[in-house]
């Protein structure tokens, strides 16, 4: 097989939080706790989780829009953590985010072509001119008429405020485009316009996605590989099919179990609130396995140490101590 | 459905109007439905179908330049728009109808502890004393299943999660056994597991009280596990009504489907390619004549151009408003 | 795609001028800030043209002492030393005006690279920054005016830096918090992750979005420097007699106000009038500068 696209290697982020009593040790918060996993060429990594599971801070440790308290990530060969801030700029071509709120993601008082042509201006690429007909070009790649170039973000609606976040993204040819939950704040019958879209020009660069979401269904369709996290760590990851298929850790099984069917009498809603309780706190989590506090199988053990993310068959990795030597 | 429960709650043609400096937005323009006690009614529609408006509408929570222009309102035979704004804070808003909103946060004031708030709204409806009151709040803080409830009673807001906030936010809407409950995307911004511990409460108290809920989504999802009945907007109307389970089994208006066919379900298989609906929802400003789902419609008729379509029962207890159902055209 | 409305035409000017355009066009809808903008106008030409308009010298006896309105052909009567009312309220003009734009302006410009240096550097800078001007902050403004008069003499420039110090606390409190919040948006990251220096993301990212905000609030405290320039004036900091802005001229009148209250109440009018113009024109500012409103 070949060498991964990016390769991500004991990722963790701690902020230092200001400290609430006068003399006290300033808290520290793990949102992110150390993960590894590799995406390949022309794949789709998903990111699931609830919030504070540390998903995001992920997506900005591997572009390094916040830096790292430590880990490693690789994009085609290139130690991205270790790059000069110079060499940083012009890798950043190569990586591209795509954000959740697409009207806050634009400047307000920019032309929406324009912001499609600034990425360019950013790292020198032609004349103005060429720019901007790029820009042009871009608005067509992602169904939009090139006559919008002029118009503020204002003048559009979510769906089509997103594709012109997309277009911005694209027009730098990246290698890698990180979508933050791209269609959570669009409505259903747009939300699948702008995943077909994504399916779409996958398959017309050769794109490699990191997809977050919040939404294990909409995960599902988009992603070949399926990661869930809790609490800054990855519990499980595996491949989609396999994952919903017969999801291993409990939290896993939690989430697949929450997700309402749209179909009536087929999931009531006391099959889908089976887990209790909220997610401990990322200042103060749990000791042991960070979802003992929530799990149903809860073990003694469970509570003194933490499972280590390991292989179970082929492909397929749990942090949990039911699976242990499985 | 048994229609031996009369409804207590009856919207006869409501219409609120948004009179904007480009003209007027009918943001609900015509709508009518009952809800019985002890059954939910759910309102399904994207953004700007008039789904909100429709329900701060009930409560005549419609701020400027917004307006009721038209229609009733029965709540056991009074009509609502008759009573003056005093009569609705004492005996209407809070008390007999309740409402909970999307945003956990902003709905609760950040000056005051939880139990302050809720005991307070218990004094102003039920004329009880303050120790009355605060035990009353205990009790329900419990019942909604918040740990440690007389602790919890002297925390602020911020102290709470978002899924423990809606939890809060319900227990207020519910200390007055309120009869009918409105609740406008309750579990939008809370995770899936929060989700469903949120709705489950939401369906277990609401049978408890017996009382009647209208419940506002965009996730059809939630419609499934919760509704008896449905009520689908699109861009200020009604397009369809019907019970659930007719609803997702035998749906009449091309909305109603392409919103079916968007469902992303876990079972679907993956490499087909995902159904959706080409265009965009309008802005109901200035509409033309005509079906407002016309542009976005693959069955559109001529006369969709010329007339907005009618609610019309398709078959005993089930109306949509379709030209092409009309012309039998819909049946799939 | 139809749904949004087309704007039609290929741009043939510049998009500065269009953006310009659209401003005005906003603001105009707002008829009480459209019609407080014209009516400063005609105050800033007729101040301007006082040499010409003036009916009188502003400086010579030209009637009896607090002669009332209309009598001896002065309309607005004249003042305790004879002099003509409306000529000295169309010379006085000048310098209220002065003292309400000039400094204000200046300080809103000192504010803006205050301000977003402060939020921009690290947390210590931003600290001596603050801290400094807290200091300033704390010291009243008359204080203030007595210390530079004490320094330079009183006139008009000493009013004026009074005035120009005293307000860049204020101002560039109100740039330090609009461009921590700027800097926090999406579209900030946007840009940042596209690969964007520095100064192109404060240039073309957080100026245009923090001086809206910051242009609104100048424009009101104008007017209320017009007042406190009067004020400053009726103290005796402001110009020297024989010349007087309007708040040295209700200063004047205030020892006949019994029997002359003309001499008052004319620069009175005046003072409380233009201050109500500048508050007014903020109003329509805050629309016409949000992009939001154009195009509908």
């Amino acid at each position: 097989m070949s060498e991964p696209l990016l390769q991500v290697r004991g990722l963790a982020k701690h902020f230092r939080l200001k400290p609430r009593k006068l003399f006290e040790k300033p808290p520290v918060l793990k949102a992110v706790n150390g993960i590894d996993f590799d995406v390949e060429k022309g794949q789709t990594l998903g990111l699931v989780g609830e919030s504070g599971c540390g998903k995001s801070t992920t997506a900005r440790l591997v572009l390094r829009l916040i830096e790292p308290t430590s880990g490693e990530v690789t994009l085609d060969g290139v130690d991205i953590l270790r790059s000069s801030r110079t060499a940083l700029r012009a890798l950043r071509r190569e990586m591209q985010l795509v954000f959740q709120d697409p009207m806050s993601s634009l400047n307000p008082r920019m032309p929406v072509g324009v912001s499609i042509a600034e990425s360019l201006r950013f790292h020198r690429v032609g004349t103005r001119a060429e720019r901007h007909d790029e820009a042009r070009r871009y608005l067509e790649v992602v169904g939009l008429s090139r006559d919008y170039f002029d118009r503020l973000p204002h003048q559009f609606s979510g769906g089509q405020a997103q594709r012109i976040g997309i277009a911005r993204a694209l027009v730098l040819h990246p290698k890698l485009l990180i979508l933050d939950e791209p269609v959570s704040a669009l409505d259903v019958s747009i939300r699948a316009q702008i995943l077909n879209l994504l399916i779409e020009l996958q398959a017309e660069f050769g794109l490699t996605y990191v997809f977050i979401s919040h939404d294990l269904s909409v995960v599902k369709r988009v992603c070949s590989v399926t990661a869930v996290l809790y609490l800054g760590k990855i519990v499980e990851i595996a491949e989609s099919a396999h994952l919903y298929r017969e999801p291993l850790h409990p939290y896993t099984q939690a989430l697949i179990q929450a997700i309402p069917v749209a179909q009536p009498g087929a999931k009531s809603v006391s099959e889908m609130g089976a887990l209790q309780g909220d997610v401990p706190s990322p200042i103060k989590p749990p000791k042991g396995c960070a979802f003992h506090t929530r799990c149903p199988h809860a073990m003694e053990r469970c509570r003194q140490e933490q499972p280590p993310l390991l292989g179970v068959g082929s492909r397929r990795k749990v942090a949990c101590f039911l699976h242990e030597g499985a | 459905m048994t229609p031996a429960i009369e409804p207590i709650l009856r919207v006869e043609d409501l219409r609120t109007y948004f009179n904007l400096r480009t003209g007027v937005l009918k943001a609900v323009d015509g709508v009518s439905f009952t809800v019985e006690p002890g059954k939910v009614l759910c309102i399904v529609g994207e953004s700007g179908s008039g789904k909100s408006v429709t329900a701060l509408s009930i409560l005549r929570l419609v701020d400027a330049p917004g307006s009721i222009e038209g229609g009733r309102i029965l709540y056991r035979d009074t009509d609502l728009l008759d009573l003056s704004e005093a009569q609705m804070t004492d005996r209407i808003r809070g008390d007999r109808i309740a409402m909970i909103f999307q945003d956990p946060m902003t709905s609760l004031n950040p000056s005051f502890t939880i139990g302050e708030q809720i005991a307070e709204g218990i004094i102003a409806h039920q004329r009880v004393g303050g120790d009355e009151a605060r035990i009353k709040t205990v009790e329900l803080l419990r019942l909604v299943g918040i740990p440690h409830a007389e602790e919890r009673y002297h925390d602020y807001p911020h102290h709470f999660s978002g899924g423990m906030r809606q939890r809060v936010l319900i227990a207020a809407a519910i200390a007055t056994e309120p009869d009918v409950l409105i609740a406008d995307e309750p579990t939008t911004a809370l995770d899936v597991t929060i989700q469903a511990q949120i709705l489950r409460l939401l369906a277990d108290l609401q049978r408890g009280l017996n009382s009647a809920m209208i419940l506002i989504t965009h996730d059809l999802g939630v419609v499934a596990a919760m509704a008896d009945k449905v009520m689908v907007m699109y861009a200020g109307r009604v397009v369809e009504y019907a019970d659930v389970e007719t609803l997702f089994s035998n749906p009449q208006h091309p909305y109603t489907k392409g919103l079916l066919d968007s469902v992303l379900g876990l079972d679907a298989p993956a490499d087909v390619e995902l159904h959706s609906i080409p265009g965009l929802p309008p802005v109901p400003v200035n509409m033309p004549a005509g079906c407002s789902f016309r542009p976005r419609c693959s069955l559109a008729l001529d006369v969709c151009a010329q007339s907005f379509p009618e609610l019309r029962e398709a078959e005993p207890g089930h109306e949509a408003a379709c030209h092409a159902v009309d012309a039998g055209l819909a049946r799939s | 795609m139809t749904d949004v409305p087309h704007l039609g035409r290929p741009r043939r000017v510049p998009a500065f001028l269009e953006t310009f355009w659209a401003s005005i066009v906003v603001f105009s809808r707002h008829r009480v800030s459209f019609t407080a903008l014209i009516f400063l106008i005609l105050v800033a030409l007729v101040s301007i043209l006082a040499p010409v308009i003036a009916p009188h010298d502003p400086y010579v006896d030209v009637g009896w002492r607090n002669s009332p309105p209309g009598e001896d052909g002065l309309i607005l009567g004249a003042d305790g030393d004879g002099r003509d009312v409306l000529s000295r309220l169309i010379w006085g003009g000048r310098i209220s005006l002065l003292m309400g734009v000039v400094p204000t302006l200046a300080a809103m410009l000192a504010s803006l690279l205050i301000g977003v240096v402060a939020a921009y550097s690290g947390r210590w800078a931003d600290q001596v920054i603050m801290r400094v001007l807290d200091m300033f902050f704390a010291f009243p403004i008359v204080l203030m005016a007595t210390v530079v008069a004490g320094i330079l003499k009183p006139g008009l420039a000493t009013v004026c830096i009074a005035i120009f110090i005293a307000l860049i606390p204020y101002i560039s409190r109100l740039v330090r918090t609009t461009t921590l919040t700027v800097k926090n948006e999406p579209y900030v990251e946007a840009a940042r992750s596209a690969g964007g220096r520095g100064w192109e993301i404060l240039s073309r990212y957080i100026v245009p979005n923090v001086i809206a905000p910051v242009i609104v609030y100048t424009t009101t405290l104008m007017g209320f420097m017009i007042v406190l320039g009067s004020a400053l004036g009726f103290l005796g900091f402001g110009v020297q007699p024989p010349a007087a802005d309007w708040g040295t001229m209700v200063e004047e009148g205030r020892v006949v106000l019994r029997k002359a209250p003309h001499v008052s109440m004319f620069p009175g009018i005046a003072i409380v009038s233009v201050a109500l113009a500048f508050g007014f024109i903020g109003d329509g500012l805050r629309d016409a500068l949000d992009p939001r409103m154009r195009g509908r």
